[in-house]
């Protein structure tokens, strides 16, 4: 039996194609997938992200405790609501996952974590709370949705759906939240464009969705949402990196704090580990489609693709792969597509970013 | 949309009509676009190409997945159709319009081992459930 977000019949009223996606019943596309990516790119798309998971973290505490479980550095959130990506790692520098964590008062940071590895996360988040800080308490918010709204228009749509939220929430930056009653509203979101992901009380979201749908904002289903993070240069946790790898391999060096002096778990696996691979951009010159798993040969050695697909904005085929560290921007590297070695060039992601290309 | 009922069809997805000239033209069906979703790029099989029938000829892509097409009937590629490789969206428009080659068949006896539209149509029933 697929698990269900509170938006299920939402979706099939909609009449979008469903697929089993890690256990949930969730939906694929509306109709066109093409259409679904270049509508959040030019206007406004919302998304049921509610398999997704919060996790509230309560207790005095809390920040030491952040500070010794995450890669990145939780002392660079200062303002409340401020929020953070960070890795979490195992002891061999692997990454247990990627999240993001909101400090809301020195006693309650919120944690959200990928579907996929909710279980696994909480469990380990478990033990090394029993062990560093037992004060503290962990819970699993399964009683809230998320609807993300993103797009150049997404922010002006959902303040017309939703009366009262444009006073409370105009002055978010980047990376901030704010609560309005039940609602947690934050500026954050997994496409390139400007929008919110909001979090409401499970009974709640059909209300919200269907608010915004008044407004214009079309439902997005997993396909669009996979090519509109792949332009914007964001990596899917189990195909860009995985416990197998370490961040620094995986183009996230800029999340992993190595400055201060503070220890994380993981920290001593990294530092004393080579870093002999990089995650690069790839952009396919000959016509074809980049896929993940295809094999990459270059001057430096061999690599792989870990995420590769056709890209609407550009149209044209790009991809992110696990390349020689050595191997720099702009050289020309041959990926074997189905026995053929098509040409592809390195280059700088990410690819999209505010609707605009940014690579030549 | 309804299946053609002038066209021969594989269980594999791919659709074969017979032209006057005696070539056979070949494509993917709707059930098969409807499947694969958003299409973005098509390899189709040279002219003068020998094929087998069942062989893998042609490759079609769409946002989600590529898919191999086999060759319904055995014979040698006369022509593929560039208007679809440059446009691959078409298949999503109209499959039956969008075709993809046109084999000179060894035998055009060969057809009858084919489905025809009732059959086909039965097979798509029978995969949605």
């Amino acid at each position: 039996m697929l698990k269900q977000t509170p938006l299920n019949a939402a979706h099939r009223a909609a009449g979008a194609k469903m697929v089993d996606f890690g256990g949930w019943d969730m939906p694929l596309h509306y109709g066109s997938q093409l259409v679904e990516h270049h509508k959040v790119r030019s206007d406004a798309g919302m998304f049921d992200v509610s398999h997704m998971q919060v996790v509230d973290l309560k207790g005095d505490a809390s920040r030491a405790f952040l500070r010794q479980m995450m890669a990145n550095n939780v002392d660079k959130l200062t303002l409340p609501g401020k929020a953070l990506y960070s890795c979490m790692l195992n002891e061999q520098g692997g990454v247990i996952d990627d999240l993001i964590i909101y400090f809301m008062r020195e006693d309650w940071f919120r944690i959200v974590v990928n579907a996929g590895t909710a279980e696994k996360d909480l469990a380990w988040m478990e033990v090394q709370r029993e062990k560093l800080a037992p004060q503290l308490t962990l819970s699993p918010r399964r009683d809230l949705a998320m609807i993300a709204v993103q797009g150049p228009n997404a922010r002006t749509k959902f303040w017309a759906a939703m009366p009262g939220s444009q006073e409370i929430s105009e002055h978010l930056k980047p990376f901030q939240a704010v609560e309005m009653g039940t609602m947690f509203i934050a500026r954050t979101g997994y496409t390139g464009e400007d929008g919110f992901e909001i979090m409401v009380p499970a009974k709640a979201a059909p209300f919200l969705w269907q608010a915004l749908q008044e407004q214009g904002v079309a439902p997005i289903g997993l396909g669009a949402r996979d090519t509109l993070r792949l332009e914007a240069g964001m990596n899917l946790y189990g195909q860009d990196m995985d416990e197998s790898v370490s961040p620094l391999e995986s183009g996230l060096n800029w999340t992993v704090d190595l400055a201060s002096p503070r220890d994380f778990i993981g920290k001593q696996a990294l530092t004393s580990q080579p870093v002999t691979r990089q995650l690069t951009g790839l952009l396919l010159l000959d016509k074809g489609v980049l896929r993940s798993h295809q094999k990459v040969a270059t001057a430096q050695g061999e690599g792989e693709i870990t995420s590769g697909g056709f890209a609407p904005t550009l149209n044209q085929s790009i991809a992110m792969a696990r390349l020689p560290a050595t191997l720099a921007e702009g050289e020309t590297v041959q990926v074997d597509i189905r026995g053929k070695l098509l040409n592809a060039q390195v280059v700088h992601y990410p690819f999209v970013r505010n609707g605009k290309r940014l690579v030549a | 949309m309804t299946t053609p009922a002038d066209l021969k069809y594989t269980k594999s997805h791919e659709w074969a009509r017979l032209e006057a000239d005696g070539s056979v033209t070949v494509g993917i069906t709707h059930h098969a676009q409807e499947l694969l979703g958003d299409m973005v790029f098509v390899e189709n099989p040279v002219a003068g190409r020998k094929l087998t029938q069942g062989e893998e000829c042609a490759v079609v892509e769409s946002v989600k997945a590529a898919s191999d097409v086999y060759a319904p009937i055995a014979g040698e590629v006369t022509a593929a159709n560039g208007d679809v490789e440059n446009a691959p969206e078409s298949i999503n428009q109209d499959a039956y319009t969008a075709w993809l080659f046109k084999i000179k068949p060894d035998n055009a006896a060969d057809l009858g081992t084919l489905l025809d539209a009732t059959a086909y149509q039965t097979l798509v029933d029978s995969e949605a459930h």
